[in-house]
């Protein structure tokens, strides 16, 4: 569904993206995980015409992005990370127009629009101006419009950044269920927890290069099962084990304090790139 | 090619209609002043060309509105663009360049159509009423679409809501004085009427007065007005793509 060949991008002297290559299957729920500056939002960008490849190739459904643009970006729906909505419109107008630049005939377009506004909970808030809804509710009717021409690829770019963590929930159950009704969705996150809870696969990028792509389970196999936080000299240290045993044996000789936990992706991302998911 | 244009327009025409009271109020408070200001302390007595010189002022007062409000699309454009980033949201859309360019450029264009209505309004509260014939009409259709265009590529390539003032100051502000809106050209020196002819709005002028004075007016002006606002539309074209990095 989603096919990325060496991808590359350069601003100016910056190397932003180097030779990404993902392909990423029909009906997918796919996070591509790397901390702040790592490229994530660049790759989307690039994804959906709103930049340029420096080199390579991406496919959308079999379109390639740069000699059949259009058909291309007919395939997916985009909910960037900056709230994009025309504040001056109502809530019904901001997806009228989107369904209008997806050329929808207009008894199909109104009829997705209010099935839409019902699956998204915002029904009784159609007429209302973007501009008076909370960072949640606007989360919403940008999910609602990038669904409005029924793309086959949703794109999510930090979908629940600055959400509090009840509205973030919310978010997650809207997303698994149109993922589950066909959708391949492509997820950007720093959120571990996020790309744990949803992922069917993730993608570890950093500094623009991909370290890994896996099942979220298999990545954090790699490591171990276990993990021990224990404070020394003032510096946090993590040591993995395979087994519950294996990491008992080890508590029974410590004096400092120590935190036993299951290991997580970030623990994952942490031994691949030696950083944290920020 | 040119599937979604309509969508552009539309988007455009609905916070139009949001903002028309607030449009329509602005849109009369220059000619407001002008025509009183100027209209009346002139006095029915000056006469210019044939004409009282409110006669004579209401065409340029047009010529001038009409530059103004196509060229204010680039304001709206760059609010899209800067602060609620619905640029985004175009450039995601299965629509050409053209399309866009299309449906902004005719959002101007409308804005433009509309601020002439106002002062034709007010003219005729003034007592004022000239012969407004297609002639009249095309005139300002041209000056609407050469402004419109300007100022649809200028939105593309700022950087800036402030890089856009600053060019608004720089290059509409001393052509709405200096292109034969408020005296005739031929009172001025001949090196200033020789760099005064470069500029669109000192035909739109020419055209639209005398059109509105029932005269035939100089087909040179139209063709001009033509050739200049279809450069302007194909080089707003060619800087969407600068827009998107």
């Amino acid at each position: 569904m989603i096919r990325i060949e060496n991808l590359n991008k350069y601003y100016k002297s910056i190397h932003a993206l180097k030779g990404v290559t993902l392909h990423v299957a029909e009906g997918e729920l796919f996070a591509y995980l790397g901390p702040n500056g790592a490229g994530k939002t660049t790759t989307i960008r690039i994804l959906n015409g709103l930049t340029t490849l420096s080199s390579g190739n991406a496919y959308l459904n079999g379109f390639n992005i740069e000699t059949h643009k259009l058909q291309a970006k007919q395939q997916s729906g985009l909910v960037p990370q900056s709230a994009n909505l025309d504040q001056e419109l109502t809530v019904f107008e901001n997806l009228d127009v989107h369904g209008r630049l997806f050329g929808m005939p207009a008894k199909k377009r109104v009829e997705k629009i209010h099935e839409l506004l019902e699956y998204v909970d915002m029904a009784d808030r159609k007429d209302s101006l973007t501009k008076h809804l909370s960072g949640g509710l606007k989360r919403r009717v940008m999910v609602a419009r990038a669904l409005v021409h029924s793309p086959k690829i949703l794109f999510l770019d930090e979908p629940t950044v600055g959400l509090d963590a009840n509205i973030r929930r919310r978010i997650w159950g809207l997303v698994k269920k149109i993922q589950q009704n066909g959708t391949t969705i492509f997820l950007t996150t720093h959120y571990i927890e996020e790309a744990e809870f949803l992922a069917q696969r993730v993608s570890f990028l950093d500094k623009g290069a991909i370290v890994a792509v896996d099942m979220p389970q298999n990545l954090m196999r790699r490591i171990g099962t276990w993990a021990i936080d224990r404070i020394t000299d003032n510096q946090m240290e993590t040591v993995y084990f395979k087994t519950r045993e294996d990491a008992n044996k080890y508590i029974g000789g410590q004096k400092e304090s120590f935190t036993l936990r299951r290991v997580n992706l970030e623990d994952a991302f942490l031994s691949l790139t030696g950083k944290k998911v920020l | 090619m040119m599937k979604g244009w309509s969508a552009v327009y539309y988007r455009e025409l609905l916070i139009l209609r949001r903002k028309l009271s607030r449009l329509i109020a602005s849109m009369s408070v220059s000619p407001l002043l002008f025509l009183i200001a100027f209209g009346y302390a002139m006095g029915k007595e000056m006469n210019i060309q044939g004409h009282t010189y409110m006669e004579f002022l209401i065409p340029g007062l047009v010529a001038m509105s009409s530059m103004t409000q196509a060229f204010a699309i680039a304001s709206e454009i760059n609010v899209a663009r800067f602060y609620w980033h619905i640029f985004e949201e175009f450039q995601a859309a299965p629509i050409s360049n053209m399309a866009y360019i299309t449906g902004e450029v005719l959002a101007g264009m409308t804005r433009a159509m509309l601020s002439v209505v106002v002062i034709l309004i007010l003219g005729m509260l003034f007592g004022v009423t000239l012969s407004y014939n297609p002639l009249f009409w095309l005139a300002i259709f041209l000056n609407s679409f050469v402004f419109a265009s300007l100022a649809v590529g200028m939105a593309m390539l700022v950087k800036s809501h402030a890089d856009q003032a600053m060019l608004t100051s720089f290059v509409i502000t001393p052509m709405a004085f200096l292109g034969g809106t408020f005296f005739p050209m031929d009172r001025l020196p001949d090196w200033a009427q020789n760099i005064l002819f470069f500029i669109p709005l000192t035909h739109a002028s020419k055209a639209i007065r005398a059109a509105a004075f029932g005269k035939q007016p100089d087909i040179f002006s139209y063709l001009l007005l033509a050739v200049m606002g279809c450069t302007f539309f194909f080089i707003a074209l060619n800087c969407v793509n600068r827009a998107r990095d």
